[in-house]
């Protein structure tokens, strides 16, 4: 149901172990610090990969996320902002996670710019709550809308590099 | 510059009277409040109609609508035609969430008037349904009630903002995203309907949730068959979702409906209500919660309703021998005997496993893949000494 390269991925990125959700005062610390070192383990992979694509980082309480995303076509780096909160219903549901720079610009998306998940992601998701985390809903959520969308709204003018070269450049 | 054309003049002349029909509409004179529901049948009487199910034995006390509050949660589609149903109904009091504003996308739906784009839909929602009923007490919140911040927030209006104070007589969740599907009902013990509209815009559904006694949305959770997903079967054409002003009409009539229902006590409050417009089947059932639902919450409500069922059983049972004894055959000629054949208590704990049904899971449940674990390694020990700080340094300095 997986392409063996994600497959290969997702093997590499630790599995979590406390499913526990922001509400839960006692536990929760002890699952924001397995989700870090699930999201260093995979940058940690995506930088020997040659495939270093995101960076994230969270408020104090773990409940809000934000950082950037890049993706690669024909040489040319287009970066976005990437932000999401982790919602009271987490793990059992995965965070939404948003590229408000591109909201309206693409249908495969909802409101504020949270891109569509429901197929490709989500049932991923729900057959693996509590030991997927945030690492695994970069990689099997956004990565693979990134790889369809980004070709796709550059192949239409919907993005163009001029537009989007102020944020690459610092990069 | 040169004078306007006729054309033009007209067109200007449009312009000004749609601009003035839309003052109108705002300054309208509204009626005064109600303070007494009447069943005196004249014209000016907004609940002549209503009163009237009692007069056809329909409804016992329909004037009971107005001590009730239901909290909407979600005032799209759905939501909103819920809303605007019960204030016509004159619900006593309306609770509605929504963080989204009104846009011109959501004009081939019910409710939201094209002049409202921009506005939060549960302000555009207030000022409309207020002006059709001034009866009813309509509040609103603004917010995403899934993130951390409002959450407790929510919880606290549906515990504590009905029209005495209290928690409110039943919730209406028309959200259309799984994560807002609310546990908060099954944590507070409080009844909701959930109701649902597929992304295709040609099927939905609504379901009555009683915490312990009927599955709740956690129970069964939605699963599409996810099998040779390749990355190009993303591309959908179109839009993510659909939608038609005539499901969600529809969903939004089977919502009230059934709310009316459960609120005024007539009829029979459906479990569970489908509707697939391709083939008109309404399919209806009642669903059990599931022993081994992810929200802790429903375990524990599922454990009091047992014990309470238990004990309503075994009331029952002795009521019914005491009955049969003393009623049953007042003379006893023949002196017939009935002897103890042992218990005969329904077993409640019997355990319904599917077991020769031909159902079997399609993979295991989360929870016992998770006990498993546990037993096998145990947390690390370095991530649990390491301090957050160190780890949220590390990936920023990555």
């Amino acid at each position: 149901m997986v392409d063996e390269v994600t497959k290969k991925t997702l093997a590499s990125i630790p599995l979590l172990k406390t499913k526990a959700g922001p509400r839960e005062k006692t536990e929760w610390p002890e699952r924001l610090k397995e989700e870090y070192c699930a999201l260093i383990k995979y940058v940690e992979n995506n930088k020997q990969a040659d495939n270093d694509w995101f960076r994230l980082e969270s408020n104090s309480d773990g409940t809000k996320w934000w950082g950037k995303c890049w993706y690669i076509h024909e040489l040319i780096k287009y970066e976005f902002n990437v932000e999401f909160d982790i919602p009271v219903t987490y793990p059992t549901t995965p965070p939404e996670i948003a590229l408000p720079e591109l909201d309206g610009k693409t249908a495969k998306m909802y409101r504020g710019g949270k891109i569509c998940m429901t197929d490709h992601f989500k049932p991923l998701w729900a057959r693996n709550v509590g030991k997927f985390g945030i690492a695994h809903a970069m990689a099997l959520g956004l990565g693979p809308w990134l790889a369809v969308e980004i070709p796709d709204l550059i192949s239409k003018g919907i993005i163009t590099k001029t537009e989007n070269a102020g944020t690459s450049q610092n990069a | 510059m040169s004078e306007p054309t006729i054309a033009e003049l007209k067109e200007q002349i449009r312009k000004f009277e749609l601009q003035l029909e839309q003052e109108k509409l705002k300054n309208a004179r509204q009626r005064e409040k109600i303070t007494k529901m009447s069943s005196e049948v004249v014209d000016s009487n907004p609940y002549s109609r209503l009163m009237a199910l009692k007069r056809m034995g329909i409804v016992e006390n329909y004037e009971n609508i107005r001590n009730f509050t239901v909290a909407v949660v979600g005032v799209g589609g759905v939501g909103s035609v819920t809303a605007e149903m019960l204030t016509r109904c004159g619900i006593g009091k309306l609770i509605l969430f929504d963080y989204d504003k009104v846009e011109l996308a959501n004009m081939n739906r019910l409710f939201y008037q094209p002049h409202q784009a921009g506005l939060s839909k549960v302000e555009a929602a207030k000022l409309t349904l207020q002006h059709i009923n001034p009866d009813v007490e309509i509040e609103v919140y603004n917010y995403n009630i899934t993130t951390v911040d409002n959450f407790d927030h929510f919880m606290n209006v549906l515990t504590t903002r009905s029209l005495v104070d209290g928690p409110v007589e039943l919730t209406l969740c028309c959200v259309d995203n799984f994560e807002a599907r609310m546990t908060a009902c099954n944590e507070l013990n409080l009844n909701w309907f959930e109701s649902g509209v597929s992304e295709n815009a040609v099927s939905g559904h609504i379901q009555f949730i009683k915490p312990g006694e009927t599955s709740c949305f956690e129970c069964a959770p939605p699963l599409i068959v996810a099998s040779n997903i390749d990355e190009k079967t993303l591309k959908r054409d179109g839009v993510c979702a659909a939608s038609l002003p005539t499901t969600m009409g529809i969903v939004a009539g089977f919502l009230v409906q059934n709310a009316l229902k459960y609120l005024l006590n007539f009829g029979q409050v459906t479990r569970y209500l489908g509707y697939n417009a391709m083939l008109d089947y309404f399919p209806t059932m009642s669903l059990k919660p599931n022993e081994n639902c992810s929200d802790s919450f429903c375990v524990k409500r599922q454990k009091e309703f047992r014990i309470l069922e238990e004990q309503r059983l075994r009331d029952y049972v002795e009521k019914v021998e005491q009955v049969v004894e003393e009623n049953l055959h007042p003379e006893n000629e023949f002196e017939i005997e009935l002897c103890d054949e042992g218990e005969d208590m329904p077993d409640l704990n019997k355990s319904d496993k599917n077991k020769d049904s031909g159902v079997k899971f399609a993979y295991l449940s989360p929870n016992e893949i998770q006990n498993d674990d546990k037993t096998n390694d145990e947390k690390s020990p370095e991530i649990s000494s390491v301090p957050l700080e160190d780890l949220m340094s590390k990936l920023k300095n990555l």
